[in-house]
């Protein structure tokens, strides 16, 4: 690997981390042949739904947290949406309003999760070995929309997330054509790691995608999230070329994020994309923050207010106007 | 004489404040009402309340007079004549509102103050038009020294509106207390998002849903309307003689069971709170002498046709906890719906009483949702969620909205939210618009670390809550603040992401 000054370049190894058998396992059930769309409704894997949001793109929108995810980002979150439950039970016991139960049926242990009874304490998540959650569920674009039915009044539209949404890619489309039909259109936010140029349905019926730059270097990519990052540059250069970049987004990190040599290669795509894409992207700085992470990260060092606004000003220079400090 | 002394003696009070303070000594002492005694019976348990209006009305509890009317006539009592110039017109109002009486001693309605100005600032240049706004409004800050001090915008968007707007979001005062009159097809979005901006600064304007208002009081005989005071509907040109409150929460444990409460309890209360309102109406009205002699009856500014009086309730939340058998308002559908169908009996039963000597609204009371007073306990505003309970954000105003429709006098809904909502107003807006399109009659929104508070209804600087010295306040609204954050933990609420 390719050193380069100031970070680090050793691949920790995953607690557990089956990460092709999730994107195997997502993409199988929700993959669709062309020719059956029409007959079977695709589902997907939804982590939850959040009503309301004002950080999740602009206006008041919805929010559809899709499971699993193919990266293992050091600074991540939302931990307990990148893997897949195993119905393993250890979760059961942690939960004091009886919401969770194990049913054996058909030969096969489930984890039953009871919405109603849930209270959202949290306890269930913190008691997972597996990095999951047990209120995972299936659900139909119809079925998403629905529960959304009440709330559209009060909506600009929906965001899908995660976990990482792209990772469902057959149910994402369908899930943003659905959306676009009800009038509530949906932002993507997405690690990039699907091919979207081959997805041009989805791209016409999405109203724009948030897209993350974790790191520019690959090689620092790795050391971040276990995985490279050339399929995020494509999307980086297709998306803007396309007019669909709503948000190109770097999370602040120092020591483990190459954040100057991101926005300057945000900038460079952007510029060689053509003024279209520059014009609609808002270049998005999100300082790291402790909240939600592993307990290993907490330790990691936070940003100063003169390093985000040192990264701005570099991104005025290089031409980037629209930026966001978060 | 103990409180007269008292008062007279009390350091953390200016001079003004004393005289207040003496004035409800002196009141108290008058034995002007008649009260029987099952009255004084639910009055001495604190279920039915007069929120300290006095002993003897000698004027109406809210004024809401036709400043319309008055820049066109100008006012033979103050000596004035129609105003002519933006210079004219801005000192006229400031003089009439010196003369506008209420509960507080100061107007609670100082107009629609953008159809006011508008027609004034034709041919005047920017910055001369911003200098006489900001000092028009900063006049009454330090004049009208009390935030239920209110004025209206809206519903069209005005280069008077816009200029409103901006400066109070720079003054950060707390008065005057602001509503628009939002109407998303008539208010446009660039004006509604420049009114959440500002809401999320200082807390002001709220927005007020136009379509229902009107509706409603064009339904109830007027052809207009204002909010004034906290968020109080009435008609302009007129106003209320007085507010009574029901005490739901006091009332609940007088009950052995819901069939008692909704059979017996809450019908013989509500009966009782209408006799002792007609009492003082009927005091205010033929002994007074305030609708023969004050000037704005004289000039028509106000009219006594247009004079309707509020039937008050707070704490349904209390109350449907009670008989609920551990189910809790505003988290169970069933104890919702039973809340609902307390409010439906009491309008029903208000709407069919007449008051002996009104016209307005062919005699009938109007339903309000009181807003609270600092020294509540336990008690939450009118059909509020209680703090520390508040459900997800559009789950809460949905499951608010039925009852607004009840109280065309006025209901409100106030909401926190993360300062990074500041980031994204087309949030705010968003919500906002929802809440209208869901009946939602009155919506406040802040940032919760704004400079300026909203209390239940009614504004206070955040610097003012803060004080722990004993000094006197400038404003009269801030030392009432500083209780309600003690006793009803209006800092607590939920914060919105």
């Amino acid at each position: 690997m390719r050193e380069t000054s100031g970070f680090r370049n050793e691949v920790p190894d995953p607690v557990f981390s089956p990460l092709s058998s999730i994107s195997r396992s997502l993409s199988l059930s929700s993959s669709v042949a062309p020719c059956l769309r029409g007959s079977i409704p695709p589902d997907g894997l939804v982590a939850r739904i959040l009503y309301s949001s004002a950080v999740d793109g602009p206006g008041n929108r919805a929010v559809v947290f899709l499971q699993g995810c193919d990266f293992d980002c050091a600074y991540c979150h939302n931990p307990e949406t990148r893997n897949l439950c195993d119905h393993c039970g250890a979760c059961v016991g942690a939960c004091a309003y009886g919401a969770l139960s194990v049913a054996d049926g058909a030969g096969e242990r489930r984890v039953r999760w009871d919405e109603g009874a849930c209270r959202d304490c949290g306890a269930c998540i913190r008691a997972c070995p597996k990095g999951s959650s047990p209120k995972t569920r299936r659900m139909t674009p119809a079925e998403i929309l629905s529960r959304l039915e009440t709330r559209k009044p009060f909506l600009s539209g929906i965001t899908v997330s995660g976990g990482e949404c792209g990772l469902q890619a057959a149910f994402l489309e369908e899930l943003a054509v659905a959306a676009r039909a009800a009038g509530l259109p949906a932002l993507v936010d997405t690690n990039g790691s699907t091919d979207y140029s081959k997805l041009p349905r989805l791209v016409e019926a999405a109203e724009g995608f948030m897209l993350d730059v974790k790191a520019w270097d690959e090689g620092v990519h790795r050391a971040l999230t276990l995985a490279g990052n050339a399929m995020v540059k494509r999307n980086l250069a297709f998306l803007a070329g396309a007019g669909k970049l709503a948000e190109a987004r770097v999370v602040v990190l120092p020591g483990r994020v190459d954040a100057e040599a991101c926005v300057r290669g945000i900038a460079e795509i952007l510029r060689t994309g053509g003024a279209a894409g520059r014009g609609r992207t808002v270049l998005k700085l999100i300082a790291f923050r402790r909240e939600g992470v592993r307990p290993a990260q907490v330790a990691l060092p936070v940003p100063g207010r003169e390093e985000l606004e040192a990264l701005a000003a570099l991104a005025g220079s290089e031409g980037l106007h629209d930026v966001v400090i978060v | 004489m103990r409180a007269a002394l008292d008062a007279v003696r009390d350091k953390s009070l200016t001079v003004s404040q004393k005289y207040m303070a003496l004035a409800r000594v002196a009141e108290s002492t008058v034995k002007a009402l008649p009260v029987s005694d099952s009255v004084q019976a639910l009055r001495d348990a604190g279920v039915i309340c007069d929120l300290y209006e006095g002993a003897a009305p000698f004027r109406p509890r809210y004024v809401v007079p036709d400043y319309e009317r008055f820049m066109k006539q100008g006012s033979a009592f103050l000596g004035l004549e129609a105003p002519e110039d933006l210079d004219e017109a801005l000192a006229s109002l400031l003089v009439l509102y010196r003369h506008v009486p209420s509960i507080t001693g100061f107007p609670v309605y100082v107009g629609d103050l953008d159809a006011l100005i508008e027609p004034f600032l034709d041919g005047v240049e920017e910055e001369r038009a911003r200098k006489a706004v900001r000092l028009f409004l900063l006049q009454m800050d330090r004049t009208l020294t009390d935030s239920f001090v209110h004025g209206d915008l809206g519903p069209r968007p005005t280069r008077a509106g816009r200029l409103v707007i901006e400066e109070s979001r720079k003054l950060k005062c707390a008065v005057p207390n602001l509503s628009l009159k939002y109407d998303p097809n008539l208010t446009g979005d660039d004006f509604a998002l420049l009114a959440a901006e500002c809401a999320l600064d200082v807390a002001k304007p709220s927005f007020a849903n136009h379509r229902i208002f009107k509706a409603d009081f064009e339904r109830l005989g007027f052809d207009d309307y204002a909010v004034v005071s906290c968020y109080n509907g009435l008609p302009k040109g007129g106003g209320s003689c007085t507010l009574v409150r029901l005490n739901l929460a006091r009332l609940a444990p007088r009950a052995r069971d819901r069939d008692d409460l909704l059979g017996r309890v809450l019908p013989e209360a509500v009966r009782l709170q209408l006799e002792y309102m007609d009492a003082r109406v009927r005091f205010l009205v033929e002994e007074s002498g305030f609708f023969e002699s004050d000037f704005l009856v004289k000039e028509g500014l106000v009219r006594f046709e247009r004079f309707t009086a509020m039937f008050g309730l707070v704490g349904l939340a209390e109350c449907v906890d009670a008989h609920s058998e551990g189910r809790l308002y505003g988290r169970d559908d069933e104890a919702d719906a039973f809340g609902l169908e307390i409010i439906r009996r009491i309008s029903e039963q208000v709407a069919a009483h007449r008051a002996p000597c009104l016209e307005a609204a062919g005699g009938r009371y109007l339903l309000h949702a009181q807003v609270g007073i600092d020294d509540d306990k336990g008690v939450s505003p009118g059909c509020r969620i209680p703090i520390g309970r508040e459900p997800e954000l559009t789950a809460h105003i949905l499951r608010s909205a039925p009852f607004h429709k009840y109280f065309p006098s006025g209901i409100g809904d106030v909401f926190a939210f993360e300062p990074t909502a500041r980031r994204n107003p087309r949030h705010l807006l968003d919500i906002a618009k929802g809440a209208m399109a869901s009946g939602l009659r009155y919506f406040s929104a802040y940032a919760a670390d704004a400079d300026v508070v909203r209390i239940t209804g009614y504004l206070v600087k955040r610097c003012d809550l803060e004080r722990r010295d004993r000094t006197p306040d400038l404003q009269n609204s801030a030392v009432l603040g500083r209780n309600a954050v003690n006793n009803l933990g209006v800092l607590d609420r939920r914060v919105r992401t």
